[in-house]
């Protein structure tokens, strides 16, 4: 795994003279499963933040795919494009639409305007969706307003709009919270398997849940990377006893 | 799989009937080709009317399908107002030149003609010379396009200013009235070469059909509204309905979401703002020549608010929505500010409607907005159940 897909080298954020993230450097490689954990305020929101666009850093570098590509000079649409998905904690899906609106508005086509309009460029769209409503369990729903699905479910779609973009690297913050056992099961499912081609990150406060993932775990700290490497390994660490599980 | 047109659009066949049930019916009622029972003036109203229905369903689609409250539409219908104006205007002017300057011993140079002309037309604000502005003045085909590109223009640069800045909201709103303002005085200025507070006047009277009676005109000129009002419904249902009507309701309800699906938003919004400021170009040149006249007050800021207000009592979000309340308010504005309701006597207070009717309007929008927020449109959902609720 020489050549990382995505490198966060030295950066730094101040929000109001408070550093929510104080030179985090981590790489990522391709297929990869990582879970980053730590205790609130440790930056885990901000770090999304900032390899999706939202929030740019004050210090550091951020660079993507093989030709090293910074994406601190790139809009949250083009970061998008290319090949960075991101799901939210809460879960984020278009409310008033359908299932398969939702899936179909997040299928990887061209996004301009006028290739929107006379759906230029798209292949097999219906196929895609149906592939990918089987993939998270929602065929049966694509027709409900995405509004009426269940928590769980919305998880889900979200997750599938994810797949749907097929990027190359998967941001996904807290996807099991507010789920029953049953769910969560089929989440780490979902997530494992994504895994398989391309690289997911997963940000979780859940220990269960991040030993169910069974991978590399990154361990946050003040913004900034306290300890890395497997659950086992991470949870015997003296500074992570301290800071985030001896409460 | 994925429906039809028409399966997704249920309102566009029934609109299109309706819309021409009442062309016809209005035909046969008719002083030129019909019974003569309705009266030429009130057949302008109707005509203008349609026209107003079109730029609502214009302001529906920027600010109920995407979000976008944007208080300038009417502006982009003033300008394609004066665009057809300026070409009626001089043609006509041209028209009485010429005839009265045939019978000089000598034939007129063509220096006289323009001078005559401008001295007709300019006279009111103390001034005989063309602004740059007229220079397209004699073309029918220029000032045609003027009518949608100038709006489209106008619109392509403050949108792109404003939208590329990513303001949004209330604030989007008042920059969109500003401009609305910034417009109004720049027409009202006599410098600007548009006959300042005075406006453009006598559109009624159309160049080469002077043997045509008013009553015919403002026959084709309904037909022409009814035909716009058809195709810019058309037009709207088939944005809205397919992908990129999911897109731009999407940005409205969570647009930082749509950015990290990929979508680039400012330039959807973008679209839609341009889209939309052109059709209410189109509903402009429509109106005006019926209308008769134009002057700077048409634009104020106030009537890009009564437009937002026609959108949300009628229902937003859903085309025939706009139409109902655009028709429904204005109408009844026409029938109250035009002295024909009735006062009403409460012994110590009489309540004239010409007084009141901005009152009575103000109460219902502030109503609709408390207890009907879906508006008189959305009193159709509880009749037709949509299966899936997507296409509205």
């Amino acid at each position: 795994m020489n050549g990382s897909l995505l490198e966060v080298s030295g950066v730094t954020v101040t929000f109001d003279g408070f550093r929510a993230i104080n030179n985090l450097s981590l790489q990522i490689g391709e297929p990869e499963l990582r879970a980053v954990i730590g205790p609130n305020g440790a930056g885990k929101t901000t770090f999304m933040d900032i390899v999706t666009g939202k929030t740019k850093p004050d210090e550091g570098r951020v660079l993507w795919g093989e030709k090293s590509v910074s994406l601190l000079e790139m809009s949250e649409s083009q970061i998008a494009q290319a090949g960075i998905g991101r799901k939210f904690q809460k879960p984020t899906v278009f409310e008033a639409q359908t299932v398969r609106e939702n899936i179909v508005m997040a299928l990887r086509n061209p996004r301009g305007p006028f290739d929107v309009l006379f759906r230029r460029g798209e292949v097999a769209s219906e196929e895609r969706v149906r592939g990918i409503s089987d993939e998270i369990g929602l065929t049966e729903a694509l027709d409900k307003v995405s509004g009426t699905l269940s928590h769980g479910q919305k998880q889900w779609l979200e997750i599938g709009m994810l797949l749907a973009q097929d990027p190359r690297l998967l941001l996904v913050d807290e996807p099991a919270a507010g789920m029953t056992p049953a769910e969560r099961e089929h989440t780490t499912d979902l997530l494992v398997r994504a895994a398989r081609t391309r690289a997911v990150i997963v940000v979780e406060h859940d220990m269960e849940f991040v030993r169910r993932l069974d991978c590399k775990v990154t361990v946050l700290h003040e913004g900034s990377v306290l300890a890395e490497g497997r659950l086992d390994h991470v949870t015997q660490n003296q500074d992570v006893i301290d800071v985030y599980l001896g409460r | 799989m994925e429906r039809s047109f028409v399966a997704r659009n249920p309102s566009v066949l029934w609109f299109l009937l309706a819309l021409s049930i009442f062309t016809i019916v209005v035909t046969i009622l008719s002083e030129a080709l019909g019974l003569g029972l309705m009266s030429t003036s009130f057949l302008k109203t109707l005509g203008k009317t349609l026209c107003l229905c079109l730029v609502a369903v214009a302001m529906d689609v920027v600010w109920g399908y995407c979000g976008i409250l944007s208080l300038g539409h009417f502006a982009f219908f003033g300008i394609g107002g004066y665009a057809v104006g300026m070409w009626l205007m001089y043609a006509r002017t041209e028209g009485i030149v010429l005839t009265s300057l045939a019978s000089a011993p000598l034939p007129p140079t063509p220096e006289e003609v323009t001078s005559a002309i401008g001295t007709q037309i300019f006279g009111v604000v103390g001034s005989s010379e063309f602004p740059a502005i007229w220079a397209f003045s004699d073309s029918l085909i220029l000032q045609l396009l003027a009518v949608v590109l100038v709006p489209g223009l106008l619109a392509l640069v403050f949108g792109w200013l404003a939208f590329r800045s990513r303001v949004t909201g209330v604030y989007l709103s008042i920059l969109t009235q500003a401009m609305t303002l910034a417009l109004s005085l720049y027409f009202f200025q006599n410098d600007t070469g548009l006959r300042g507070n005075n406006g453009l006047s006598g559109l009624q009277n159309i160049p080469g059909l002077e043997s045509v009676s008013q009553a015919t005109i403002s026959l084709w000129f309904f037909w022409a509204s009814a035909l716009a009002l058809g195709l810019g419904y058309v037009l709207f249902a088939w944005l809205v309905s397919g992908k990129l009507g999911s897109v731009i309701r999407a940005i409205r309800d969570n647009e930082a979401r749509v950015r990290f699906l990929g979508y680039h938003v400012e330039g959807y919004k973008l679209f839609v703002f341009t889209v939309t400021a052109m059709v209410a170009g189109i509903a402009g040149a429509l109106y005006y020549p019926q209308a008769g006249i134009i002057n700077p007050a048409e634009i104020a800021p106030v009537a890009s608010i009564y437009l937002a207000v026609w959108v949300a009592i009628g229902g937003r979000g859903r085309l025939y929505g706009a139409i109902i309340g655009a028709a429904l308010v204005s109408l009844m504005s026409s029938w109250f500010t035009g002295g024909s309701a009735p006062d009403i006597n409460l012994g110590i207070y009489v309540v004239k409607w010409t007084d009141w009717w901005l009152v009575l309007l103000g109460l219902t929008f502030v109503a609709v907005t408390l207890f009907f927020p879906k508006g008189i449109g959305g009193l159709f959902d509880r009749l037709v159940r949509n299966p899936d609720g997507g296409a509205r």
